[in-house]
């Protein structure tokens, strides 16, 4: 009755196993020592600083018309004025906060009907699989982008409440179905392992399974489909008010998209309106990614690429050795 | 050492104020099973699977068509005794860790019934958590068993909370140290943080021992618990489960498809073949005589450097008259027969073995014999061995 484990056991990312001093230590060398993860993790956290600090960098009102007009950049204003004479800069630092705010609430909010969903119905199997699979595959089979627009539009039309947090549920309700797929097969293969049957046997309930021998097992697996959903939910946020959906009044990096599009900014060349926000947002993904591709590496080693040691690395290490 | 009693605490060593607490709380759980107070008679089994059957269903591609289904163990019958060893051995396939996952509930039975204490046990919550605080299981692979994100600590924390033997850390600390002093991991300060990855197989499996232990149940069941640790560590473990066995008064299933630990660990050894007991008895009996033809087959297949030159010159005699080789008798026979088990989706009717059986007779194709016994507690399902009237009646019907 012996099940091989096909699955590679040692997939569960290095960084979180061990005691909490470990688990802190080991990240924040696995974040130092790839340049991937250095790289991403520096970037994001670029952005959230800039959004935390927001009142900090700029004395200007993102929605106050300053001047007459669209100006180019200048010392007063690094990134010029838009076409009703507000400061670009301060409505990127600004928009910053709503951008990541929305995309947060849906990745969050989307991670957590994947887990639920994904884990539920293969632990449980039966009918609440055949239940909960149809439901995953109903929403994994509506096209994404029209839905969304749809809703989005909805929402606007209806006039009722112009909060960008209704974009975040757009994004939520479209988003999460892929990824409760694959925590469902990944579940399917852990349910099977000797580990769960001996906590069946020594009496623990099915939910104490599921949130304490199955989930940190898949954790890694979790985090990366986290970071994804995050990059998505920034580019469908993007996109969506760059249509008009969103809240055109409140700055965003979208937002700002919208105005310079409406203002026909392309044509006339005033490229100040779009190039900042187009450089942010595309800096952001590019971090997530990039975060992404780094965890990838730590949990599988094969991935690992050989990065030739640092000279002064070494001769501080024969010095060590030596002098024992 | 409360020898008789098996609903009273076990003492862990050296923690006398802690587990007077602990007493209490298990005495109120366990009142579910056992009549308070009363001397339990070593020959009332603990724990009795009766006409055991296990049938898993096959999703089947053909759209009509009789449902098919890997009948696993058929009619299987078992009691284990408090203090008392009891060894299945067959080859892989046989059954052997089914019936063990059935006693374990680990699996729901088709067929048949388990009883603890005499009394049939519940499919609900409560009965089945109190079930569970009495009869726990052993797994075969330490290196699967274990969560490999969790550390000894969680392991043997667990097992201590869900059945009330601990009520805070502090209490949580002093009985997991005490246990992994119990499995000779010592010091247990050092192995109390440890996680899977950074511990040796056999030392896995002496906290899957401890993680059992912390349950402090009547009855384990161990499947094959030293199959895939080194030969040199294998006594070690085995000893230890010898001297729990002692000092806890428990029952023990000891399943391998090793003799010899079968010998060495067990009073009592039960064979199975293809999903059902073929012949059962105390130890050295079985081994020494084994009746059945398969028993007589698979003792010779384990390597016996003294018997090897008089194995081969009784293979080799040939019995013109029938055709056939000839046996000495059939008592200590070197039987012929080798041969695969039997597919468990279509098992050969009546006896399983009669495809292989160097005796087969018509009757065996169609009937399964009943259980006879050879005395001394030695039984086996063989119509070589059922009386005549038996034999006649089940090929006349």
């Amino acid at each position: 009755m012996q099940v091989t484990n096909i699955t590679n056991q040692k997939t569960a990312s290095i960084t979180f196993l061990g005691s909490k001093k470990d688990r802190v230590s080991s990240i924040f060398r696995a974040i130092t020592s790839n340049p991937k993860i250095a790289f991403g993790v520096s970037v994001v956290t670029f952005f959230v600083l800039i959004a935390i600090a927001a009142p900090l960098l700029t004395p200007y009102d993102p929605n106050a018309s300053i001047v007459k007009g669209s100006l180019p950049p200048s010392w007063a204003h690094i990134f010029g004025t838009t076409g009703l004479g507000q400061d670009i800069f301060a409505q990127i630092v600004y928009g910053a906060r709503v951008t990541l705010m929305v995309a947060f609430v849906a990745a969050i909010g989307s991670t957590i009907l994947q887990v639920v969903m994904g884990l539920s119905s293969a632990y449980y199997g039966g009918m609440v699989d055949e239940v909960l699979s149809l439901i995953i595959n109903v929403f994994l089979v509506l096209p994404g982008l029209p839905l969304t627009i749809v809703l989005a539009s909805l929402a606007s039309a209806s006039g009722a409440n112009k909060n960008e947090f209704v974009i975040a549920l757009v994004l939520l309700f479209t988003s999460w179905s892929y990824g409760a797929r694959v925590l469902r097969a990944q579940t399917l293969s852990l349910k099977e392992r000797e580990f769960v049957a001996a906590a069946r046997a020594t009496g623990e309930s099915s939910l104490l399974i599921i949130s304490s021998e199955i989930l940190p097992n898949e954790v890694s697996l979790i985090a990366s489909t986290f970071v994804g959903t995050f990059v998505y939910a920034v580019g469908a946020e993007v996109a969506l008010e760059f249509l008009g959906l969103g809240d055109t009044s409140r700055p965003s990096w979208g937002v700002i998209l919208y105005w310079a599009q409406n203002n026909a900014a392309l044509i006339v060349g005033k490229w100040w309106q779009f190039v900042p926000a187009g450089i942010c947002i595309a800096l952001l993904c590019a971090g997530l990614t990039f975060i992404n591709f780094g965890m990838d590496e730590l949990s599988n080693p094969r991935l690992r690429v050989e990065r030739p040691l640092r000279r002064h690395l070494i001769s501080r290490k024969s010095k060590a050795v030596a002098s024992r | 050492m409360n020898s008789n009693n098996p609903e009273i605490a076990r003492e862990v060593p050296g923690n006398t104020a802690v587990t007077d607490v602990s007493n209490r709380t298990i005495a109120n759980f366990s009142q579910t099973f056992a009549p308070a107070g009363e001397e339990k008679l070593s020959k009332e089994p603990i724990l009795e699977a009766v006409n055991l059957k296990k049938d898993f269903p096959l999703r089947s591609i053909k759209l009509f068509g009789p449902a098919q289904a890997v009948h696993a163990v058929e009619d299987t019958s078992l009691a284990l005794y408090p203090g008392k060893a009891t060894a299945l051995v067959g080859e892989s396939g046989s059954g052997k860790t089914t019936v063990a996952r059935l006693l374990g509930r680990l699996h729901e039975p088709t067929g048949g019934e388990i009883r603890f204490h005499g009394e049939p046990v519940g499919n609900n919550h409560q009965s089945l958590r109190a079930y569970r605080r009495h009869v726990q299981y052993i797994f075969q692979d330490p290196f699967s068993s274990l969560n490999p994100a969790h550390g000894v600590r969680y392991h043997l924390a667990r097992s201590l909370r869900l059945y009330g033997y601990a009520h805070n850390a502090h209490e949580e600390r002093e009985q997991i140290l005490a246990l992994l002093e119990r499995v000779n991991l010592t010091p247990a300060d050092h192995f109390i943080d440890k996680f899977p990855h950074q511990l040796s197989g056999g030392q896995r499996q002496r906290i899957a021992i401890a993680r059992v232990l912390a349950v402090r149940p009547s009855v384990i069941l161990a499947d094959e618990p030293v199959s895939m640790l080194d030969v040199s560590i294998r006594l070690d473990v085995l000893n230890l489960l010898l001297r729990l066995k002692e000092e806890d008064d428990l029952a023990f299933l000891f399943i391998t498809h090793d003799i010899a630990s079968a010998r060495y660990f067990a009073e009592e050894t039960l064979v199975m073949y293809a999903g059902q007991m073929v012949e059962g008895g105390p130890t050295e009996e079985v081994i020494q005589h084994p009746r059945h033809p398969y028993s007589q087959l698979l003792l010779s297949a384990a390597p016996d450097p003294d018997t090897m030159g008089h194995k081969k010159a009784t293979n080799d005699a040939f019995d013109k008259r029938t055709g056939t080789k000839a046996q000495a008798n059939m008592g200590d026979a070197t039987p012929s027969g080798r041969g695969e088990p039997p597919s468990l989706i279509n098992p050969p009717g009546g006896c399983r073995f009669h495809p292989r059986c160097p005796h087969a007779m018509p009757v065996c194709r169609q009937y399964r014999p009943e259980r006879t016994n050879l005395g001394n507690g030695h039984w086996t399902h063989c119509f070589l061995y059922s009386k005549r009237e038996e034999v006649s009646r089940a090929s006349s019907t």
